[in-house]
């Protein structure tokens, strides 16, 4: 898997050096695929979209080429859904931070763990209705938590609270789930501001892009003692984790497999 | 009510103690050196209230030594540690805390199954230990549209389901018998339900008849790609057999929240990279903990009070 997000080398000459061999191209979010980028691709067959719009790929290029466009969204999408709401139930009711406990063999000597928290009646703020964070929505609200969103466009076909921007999603959320794409407009999103807002016991779970928060804020936030917790995915810096996060019990740290089963790369 | 005699069997909550402290002449039996026996025959005759959990309840011999024992009201849904025979004998009222923890168990039942699936705490060991640097993580199993199996179809098992169902699970259980109003499948062998499913979850009451319902057979059918969550009692899975299943790989992974000896684990279990093990802390939220305390508090005063119980078991 060639992703030029991950690579230090400027992104045209990593497609130039890697194009004759790309045969398949997966699109994340909602990037546009225009005819003049498929010329790049000489040799690709297929299109594989994990958005659920197409709207933002050329099709009409893509048939005249002979190229496949499929959408894969809903298996890639549950799989990143189930990875953001296994991270919330971990960081609510420290369960990472349990087992470590029992590994530990602390139970027989410290009898008693600390309480977590409940999940039902939690106010979860998504950032992205797209297609994962709707995944995450149909999971949340079977555990009694409420919905409430933020995007760049309010969606008319959803009845959950739509919020213009982040910080008054914050504002009146408990959790924050950051299922959308990095762009110029979502880079550093999530900053201090956003993070006081959602409060001291405030939670954040990023499931899209490292670069959706400002890193260096979030880990003065956390080791401050400023916010709840957090359940990481993604980071800034790839595969350097802040280790100042590695000593906290209320974050869960994950190295950025939300997408990875082999079930879904079957799907 | 302050010369009312209770007594607490162990600490379980520093909200309950102070309310009960505030409310009745609090007994604490984890504070006297004394050996209980002895003690409750000293303050026998006072103690008209037992508050105990799913650690020390009331056995038949703790009901014998409190001649004036009216009311046993537990910190727990589940009952296996009260003598409810005995109870019923002397015509002594037994309360719990059903529905104000079902969705805090089910909760850490679906996530214990995502932990055990994803491999999140296996994860979080990994990015903490600085590995990722060289090399990425191996990957893990999906959870969404694996085919589930409830023991037990009662409030948590019921919630368990709900919840399941919003990953597109297709949901089975096993019960003592086929509940009306479902649309899930019925299995009235175990062992079948077990063969027929990737995830089984252990959500039914302790009694004799349950008394590890989970066994060798149980789990040679659930098989090296099935996943077993115990967010029941210990005693429903045999332990050692659950153990060198694991260890043999015949089992694919456990979630466990309870165990046979608490507070001990097996330890071979503890090099184990499939499977999550948590102190029984199916119920232990700041919310639910505080929501169980007033329930117990509630039913002592209605009790004295010559109210209506409000979660009468007897």
């Amino acid at each position: 898997m060639l992703d030029p997000h991950e690579s230090p080398e400027p992104y045209d000459s990593f497609l130039a050096r890697h194009a004759p061999f790309i045969r398949v191209l997966m699109t994340i979010g909602p990037s546009p695929i225009s005819a003049e980028f498929l010329e790049r691709l000489p040799v690709l067959e297929l299109i594989v979209a994990t958005s659920a719009g197409l709207n933002h790929i050329d099709l009409p290029a893509c048939w005249s080429r002979g190229i496949v466009v499929t959408n894969a969204s809903l298996a890639f999408a549950e799989d990143v859904a189930d990875c953001a709401v296994g991270l919330l139930i971990d960081v609510l009711r420290r369960i990472s931070a349990a087992d470590r406990f029992v590994r530990g063999r602390l139970w027989p000597v410290k009898e008693n763990y600390p309480l977590g928290f409940k999940l039902g009646g939690k106010r979860v703020g998504i950032v992205g209705l797209g297609s994962i964070g709707s995944e995450v929505a149909k999971r949340l609200l079977a555990f009694g938590c409420t919905i409430a969103y933020t995007s760049r466009n309010k969606k008319q076909s959803v009845s959950f609270p739509f919020y213009a921007n982040v910080r008054d999603l914050a504002a009146n959320s408990d959790v924050l789930v950051l299922c959308c794409a990095l762009t110029k407009e979502t880079y550093h999103m999530i900053n201090k501001d956003v993070m006081v807002a959602l409060g001291k016991d405030g939670v954040i779970i990023n499931v899209g892009r490292g670069s959706l928060i400002n890193e260096k804020e979030l880990v003065q936030c956390l080791v401050g003692g400023d916010m709840g917790g957090a359940g990481l995915d993604v980071y800034e810096n790839e595969p350097n984790v802040p280790k100042e996060l590695f000593g906290l019990d209320n974050v869960v740290l994950s190295p950025h497999c939300a997408v990875m089963t082999p079930e879904s790369f079957e799907a | 009510m302050n010369n009312i005699g209770v007594l607490m069997t162990c600490p379980m909550s520093e909200y309950l103690e102070n309310q009960l402290e505030n409310r009745f002449n609090l007994f604490k039996l984890w504070n006297h050196s004394a050996p209980k026996p002895d003690f409750l025959k000293t303050h026998s005759s006072s103690i008209k209230a037992v508050v105990g959990n799913t650690k020390i309840g009331a056995d038949a011999n703790m009901i014998d030594s409190l001649p004036n024992l009216e009311i046993v009201a537990s910190y727990s849904v589940g009952l296996d540690k009260i003598d409810l025979g005995k109870c019923k004998e002397k015509g002594i009222k037994v309360t719990n805390t059903p529905d104000v923890l079902t969705d805090d168990v089910a909760d850490l039942g679906i996530g214990l199954a995502l932990a055990v699936l994803r491999k999140i705490c296996v994860c979080d060991r990994f990015v903490r230990s600085g590995n990722w640097i060289n090399g990425d993580f191996a990957l893990a199993s999906k959870f969404s549209g694996k085919s589930v199996g409830i023991i037990g179809l009662g409030r948590i098992g019921s919630a368990i389901a709900k919840r399941a169902e919003a990953f597109n699970c297709f949901i089975s259980y096993h019960s003592r018998s086929k509940k009306p109003n479902t649309n899930y499948k019925y299995y009235s062998n175990i062992v079948d339900l077990a063969a027929d499913c990737q995830i089984l979850f252990v959500a039914c009451a302790l009694t004799e008849e349950t008394h590890h319902i989970i066994n060798r057979k149980v789990i040679d059918a659930l098989g090296p790609k099935g996943i077993l969550i115990n967010i029941g009692r210990g005693a429903h899975v045999d332990e050692p057999e659950l153990v060198s299943a694991l260890l043999e790989g015949r089992l694919g992974g456990a979630g466990l929240d309870v165990y046979e000896n608490e507070p001990n684990v097996p330890e071979q279990l503890f090099s184990l990279e499939n499977i999550v093990l948590v102190p029984h802390v199916g119920s232990d939220t700041e919310e639910t903990s505080k929501a169980m305390a007033d329930l117990v508090i509630s039913n002592l005063e209605a009790h004295f009070k010559c109210k209506p119980l409000l979660t009468p078991v007897l």
